[in-house]
């Protein structure tokens, strides 16, 4: 049995704008060192998938860049490996059938040759906008032995710091985990199950889905693939029970790259030795913290210069933190430069941001003051 | 499928590294850890790639396995090439016989036909041994511009340690005029630092010459260098200025690793222009608890500090239970630290675990030896581990 998998990487960049700008969702940094596309790949390299698609839309320069040739995720094989798979657009006017996607199905169809080639008998499919460590090959046996149609990774969220703030796929699941019912839209936190978007399916069947898809112009994977079949055919549920945090807005972002500072949150990320979390080397040197160094709670990537109090924060390599500054709650991405006597909390800065002497700076938890890729202030 | 290269660069790494003991157990001394996340022969191979030397042969011998999986095929240093990069050259057996490398001179006259393959015209020596960043590119500039037949990189050290070093006397011109190993009473400051250019073709000639002579040990410092100038031959001493560490020692390896420490640290490894690369794991980021204190020291990924860190270099995956402290130590890979124990003026090396409230070491103001663990070691809950202490798991 061999499995392929394909990731999108765009569905979701309108969700955070503020970081999509230059980039895909995919290549939005995350957790000091990833990016949020490290997780599907790293979960499907883990769970022996090594013939990885992942499908582009715009903005993937920085995605191309991260990826390389895959070697990072020892995916760099003759056979397989990673492929990236940009969209296939006519460039003149009235392109017809080859405009830019604009949903999942048309994104899939853009895919189609990566379907046809792959040679897989199952397909797993992901998104990138949810950190989640799972192990896919319990999905992919669980779905086979199930003989089920598809399966969708569920996660039932009982806990109240889950805030949607846009429509996700809400199910109801019957007996013998089969799903009855889906509603795309913004659940009440608490008590409701959603689909992780990460699914299961043989690749005829994937090739039908999508020939059928081409002939009938069907336009949602949801509606017209999930919804419509689910009397038809049996469509099952494989309830995830470790950390998942699914990120939709900028306040989500910020909420679950905190909740890395919770112990098990991290024990259940990166504390499995056979499911590790692969990354882009880059090559930093350690983190040096000089005499006058106060960190306290704080999660920190390589090669960073701390000479001032750092609490409550996430940094990402190479960032500078002056003397005599204080920096709380705060996320700070590669490269970011904070000078002397700087007071920051709740700030998010992207790339390249530099923080001058003397600046204070203040956001909310609820609404962290994001500063753009490269700004000074 | 092997183009010509101008030079061919030969790292002899297969040093047991006898006098770090504990350390070399189980690998030899260039793969011991350094900086924390850096191991000794990340130096010169990055230095190589820096340099623009895209070809080394990496000699080895002692205890390999580590060493040989953590050079692999290359990649860190961009040396995974299909014309040239990075190949591991072990002793082997031969049409007429099958021997260990007897010195240094004999294991790069048994891999002339490497150097060969690529119709070398110059040969750069090195060793594993040695913490210093140089431009290779510049030394092989100077060798051809001056015609030399060899040229020795020289350091000036202070005259009361010159009779530690092999000492070169040396004309105004740069022409070394005699070279004495390990002088009593040195009459020059210029010390060798073991790297070496050759003119290809005296080299061979040179070598030829040492391996026909049953009475020779084979050695470039004893027997190579002296012949040549012997004979004569034009031999220059390359002046370096910079950081330049011989770690073949405990204290030594220990005050390198200091010396990355403080403000203005004479040792950098910030420097992007001249970056040493090193081989990595998938660590995750390191965390610092909320009542833990880390106070001039280097961390690297995947290291949880929940207790006290001060004056430390700490390798990649080290975990420091709470209410543990750990003092002016050099700390390798994957150590765990259990809570209330005490760590001063120490080494361990990989995968040490020392016990909940257990003692290493006594700090450094008591003027004590340094204490060291080797890969592996156990020290049980509430044990204490004098300073001086050498101890390896068999």
């Amino acid at each position: 049995m061999t499995v392929a998998g394909l990731i999108f990487s765009n569905i979701h960049d309108a969700n955070i704008p503020e970081m999509t700008r230059r980039r895909t969702i995919a290549s939005i940094p995350y957790g000091c060192r990833y990016r949020l596309v490290d997780f599907p790949l790293s979960n499907m390299v883990n769970s022996d998938i090594t013939n990885v698609g992942i499908i582009t839309h715009y903005n993937y320069q920085s995605l191309m860049d991260h990826i390389g040739n895959g070697k990072d995720w020892d995916l760099a094989r003759r056979s397989g490996g990673i492929k990236l798979l940009p969209p296939f657009v006519a460039a003149y006017e009235n392109a017809g059938a080859n405009k830019l996607y604009e949903n999942r199905l048309e994104a899939l169809m853009g895919a189609v040759n990566f379907v046809n080639r792959c040679g897989a008998d199952y397909i797993v499919l992901s998104d990138c906008d949810a950190i989640i460590n799972i192990d896919l090959g319990a999905v992919v046996e669980d779905h086979v032995k199930s003989g089920a149609y598809m399966t969708i990774v569920t996660k039932k969220l009982l806990d109240e710091s889950y805030h949607f703030s846009q429509p996700v796929a809400v199910l109801k699941i019957g007996e013998d985990n089969r799903i009855t019912d889906l509603e795309d839209r913004c659940p009440e936190a608490g008590n409701v199950t959603v689909s992780t978007n990460i699914m299961v399916i043989s690749r005829t069947d994937l090739q039908i889905v999508l020939q059928e898809a081409a002939a009938r112009g069907l336009k949602s994977f949801h509606k017209d693939v999930i919804a419509k079949n689910l009397k038809k055919k049996v469509i099952r549920a494989y309830p995830f029970d470790g950390w998942y945090s699914p990120i939709s807005s900028l306040e989500e972002y910020f909420e679950s790259s905190m909740r890395l500072l919770d112990a098990d949150v991290r024990r259940d990320l990166f504390g499995n030795a056979d499911r590790q979390i692969y990354t882009k080397i880059r090559n930093s040197s350690p983190t040096k913290y000089a005499e006058g160094a106060e960190v306290k709670n704080s999660l920190l990537a390589d090669g960073c210069v701390i000479e001032g109090t750092v609490e409550n924060c996430i940094l990402f390599r190479n960032v500078h933190i002056g003397k005599g500054t204080v920096v709380k709650n705060c996320i700070l991405l590669q490269d970011t430069y904070v000078g002397s006597n700087v007071q920051l909390n709740c700030v998010i800065t992207d790339k390249n941001v530099v923080i001058k002497d003397d600046r204070m700076l203040s956001g909310h938890q609820t609404m962290p003051f994001f500063i753009g890729k490269g700004e000074m202030v | 499928m092997f183009k010509k290269k101008e030079c061919v660069a030969m790292l002899l790494a297969g040093g047991q590294g006898s006098r770090l003991y504990a350390l070399t157990q189980k690998t030899a001394k260039p793969a011991v850890s350094f900086g924390g996340k850096y191991r000794i022969i990340d130096f010169p191979l990055s230095n190589c790639i820096n340099s623009g030397f895209d070809t080394v042969g990496v000699l080895t011998q002692y205890q390999p396995l580590l060493l040989n999986d953590y050079i692999g095929n290359g990649l860190p240093w961009d040396l995974d090439r299909t014309f040239g990069g990075v190949k591991i050259l072990p002793p082997y057996q031969g049409n007429t016989g099958a021997d260990w490398y007897k010195g240094t001179a004999n294991a790069i006259w048994q891999n002339m036909e490497f150097i060969n393959r690529y119709d070398a015209k110059y040969v750069l020596i090195l060793s594993g041994d040695h913490i210093y960043k140089m431009d290779y590119d510049k030394m092989l500039d100077f060798h051809k511009e001056s015609g030399a037949d060899c040229t020795i990189a020289v350091l000036d050290v202070p005259l009361e340690e010159a009779s530690r070093f092999g000492i070169m006397s040396v004309n105004p011109d740069g022409s070394i005029y005699k070279f004495t190993e390990k002088p009593k009473n040195p009459d020059s400051t210029k010390a060798s630092m073991g790297i070496y250019v050759f003119t290809k073709d005296k080299l061979q000639e040179y070598l030829a010459a040492d391996a026909a002579n049953p009475e020779s040990s084979n050695d470039f410092g004893k027997n190579i260098i002296p012949n040549m100038l012997g004979a004569g031959e034009k031999m220059m001493a390359y002046p370096f200025e910079g950081y330049w560490k011989d770690v073949g020692t405990i204290q030594s390896l220990w005050e390198a690793n200091m010396d990355l420490l403080g403000e203005r640290p004479t040792l950098s490894m910030l420097d992007e222009s001249w970056r040493i690369y090193s081989r990595h794991g998938a660590e995750s980021p390191q965390f610092v608890g909320k009542d833990a204190k880390v106070i001039n020291s280097s961390v690297t990924a995947g290291c949880e500090i929940l207790g006290t860190v001060k004056n430390c270099v700490l390798g990649s995956g080290v975990t420091v239970e709470e209410g543990a402290v750990v003092e002016d130590s050099v700390i390798f890979e994957n150590v765990h630290i259990g809570r209330g124990a005490k760590v001063s003026y120490a080494i361990l090396d990989a995968n040490v675990k020392v016990g909940a409230n257990a003692t290493v070491g006594e700090s450094r103001e008591s003027g004590k030896e340094i204490a060291v663990l080797g890969a592996d070691v156990t020290v049980a809950d509430g044990e204490t581990v004098p300073a001086g202490a050498m101890i390896s798991e068999m």
